[in-house]
């Protein structure tokens, strides 16, 4: 779907914004997917994935969906499968090296990121694809993202007190405890 | 002390950068000094016979810092980059190895690199690459598991870090100079320079351009370039070669990826009575009008089967003057420390 995709990039502004919300939504539903077990939710979500972004982007389900960054323009369509593109054999009129009836997905990302709200998220250097990761839902991983970074903040405070209290932690570790506590041992209204 | 037994002569020892390098590349020293440098293509040997490769290296060597060693450029089968390295710095030349990411992945790739710093490689070009459909086997698989800017963070990451990108560490890291293409001339333009800040970001301390024959495009560039201070922290080395004549500018125009030669220049060739001398004229005339422009730190000579004109080429242009002439085994100078540790 190529004509969808052009339109989505040229679109890039009001794309960015519905797929921001869309991220927000999936964060906010981590204790869902939680509840329900990730490992149980990833298939119908990878396939609803697939259907939308595969309409909408040409998607090829990376599972690290990098959108946001990249004007609205899937880089996983560049054939080099570029991730802080363009290459240097772009032709001229912007059309691609390997597939010169195509614009290049990496000329399009640039101009779909000037009418995007942060779209100077392209000029951040992208990690190369995890290509272990291929299938996979990349709205879940987002989901999972935002509650480890949560737990990470939990553990940062914990470690942060077992380093104060050194002696405490070496004899009565229970008092400084680093583990992480199941939910059904916290008190969290502290009533008695 | 060199602890490298019977080899000692022709093996450099590993070596801690001098202060203020990071590494001991001969390349860093001369671009680090403020000095004009000059880099040169190699032409790969369809051959497995070293002798080749030392008779190809002999007319750049009288007159660059270091000679790059392509890989495989436009998806052309021939002696691999890091083979021809080895062998240049054996023979005390400075070396770049160019690194393409479309035939190897990553975990070739990380250990090329420790093979070719053990070899003595202390430059290393950080390349995308070509596609597979321009070269002699279309039907090769195209791998480009990094790009050029990831591959030169990852390339970093084990210098500074000392550590693969998957974490295990790396007992002696690989001191190399990092650099990377840009082509300046090519669509999209007024993206070029903000990809060049990438590269920057990524870890690129120096760069090679593709063939600059638009000097005022060239000059826009610079200009922004400029403009978000990247001059400052890059050296940018601008590509120029001779043109043999008209008819292959044209070829090379339509058939090599991301070559930009203006109407004007082909114009010129066609006119000429002696085109091949038409084409070195305008290389060094190209020479003496990059080296003007503000933010340039040298030459980068790709001069394919035009090899012999180089020398005279960098010498008429008079962009070595005031510098000593060339001696091999400069790469390597610095002395051991007397009382370091041996090599392992």
């Amino acid at each position: 779907m190529y004509r969808a995709r052009l339109f989505a990039i040229r679109h890039s502004g009001a794309f960015g914004w519905i797929y921001g919300r869309l991220e927000r939504l999936m964060i906010a539903l981590d204790p869902v997917f939680a509840r329900l077990g990730y490992n149980r939710v990833e298939r119908p979500i990878a396939l609803v994935e697939r259907v939308v972004k595969g309409v909408l982007f040409d998607c090829r389900m990376c599972g690290q969906c990098v959108l946001s960054s990249t004007g609205m323009s899937c880089p996983m369509n560049c054939p080099k499968e570029l991730r802080n593109g363009p290459c240097g054999g772009v032709r001229p009129g912007g059309f691609c090296e390997v597939r010169p009836a195509m614009r290049c997905v990496w000329v399009l990302a640039w101009d779909g990121a000037t009418r995007m709200q942060g779209g100077d998220r392209i000029r951040e250097v992208l990690p190369p694809v995890d290509r272990s990761l291929k299938g996979s839902s990349a709205w879940l991983r987002v989901s999972r993202e935002k509650a480890a970074r949560l737990r990470e903040a939990r553990e940062a405070s914990r470690t942060t007190l077992a380093q104060a209290f050194p002696g405490a932690r070496r004899n009565e570790p229970s008092t400084a405890p680093l583990a992480e506590e199941p939910p059904s041992a916290v008190n969290r209204g502290q009533r008695r | 002390m060199s602890g490298l037994g019977e080899h000692a002569d022709a093996l450099p020892a590993y070596e801690e950068p001098p202060p203020g390098h990071v590494s001991g590349s001969r390349l860093e020293r001369v671009l680090r000094a403020g000095r004009f440098a000059v880099t040169a293509e190699l032409n790969p040997p369809d051959s497995a016979d070293p002798a080749d490769v030392f008779e190809a290296a002999r007319p750049l060597g009288e007159v660059a810092d270091a000679i790059n060693a392509t890989d495989a450029s436009g998806a052309n089968c021939h002696m691999s980059s890091i083979g021809i390295s080895a062998l240049l710095t054996r023979a005390g030349y400075g070396t770049v190895y160019q690194i393409s990411c479309r035939d190897r992945n990553r975990i070739a790739i990380q250990g090329d690199v420790l093979g070719a710093a053990a070899m003595g490689v202390r430059n290393v070009l950080c390349l995308t690459g070509d596609g597979v459909g321009v070269g002699d086997q279309p039907g090769a698989k195209p791998v480009f598991d990094f790009d050029s800017v990831s591959l030169l963070r990852t390339i970093r990451t084990m210098r500074d870090e000392g550590v693969f990108l998957s974490g295990r560490k790396i007992t002696r890291p690989p001191r190399m100079f990092l650099g990377a293409a840009e082509n300046p001339c090519i669509e999209p333009h007024e993206w070029r320079p903000e990809r060049l800040a990438k590269k920057v970001e990524a870890g690129a301390e120096f760069i090679q351009t593709n063939y600059i024959f638009d000097i005022p495009l060239f000059e826009k560039f610079m200009a922004r370039v400029r403009d978000l201070g990247l001059d400052k922290r890059v050296f940018i080395l601008a590509g120029v070669g001779p043109l043999a004549s008209a008819r292959a500018a044209r070829w090379m125009r339509s058939n090599v990826p991301g070559i930009h030669i203006p109407d004007p220049v082909i114009e010129r060739l066609e006119r000429a009575a002696k085109p091949a001398e038409e084409g070195k004229a305008l290389c060094i005339e190209l020479i003496r009008r990059i080296r003007e422009i503000p933010g340039v730190a040298g030459v980068h000579v790709m001069a394919y089967r035009r090899e012999h004109q180089v020398s005279e080429i960098i010498l008429e242009s008079g962009v070595l003057e005031g510098r000593r002439p060339r001696r091999r085994g400069a790469e390597h100078s610095t002395p051991p420390p007397s009382d370091g540790p041996a090599a392992p």
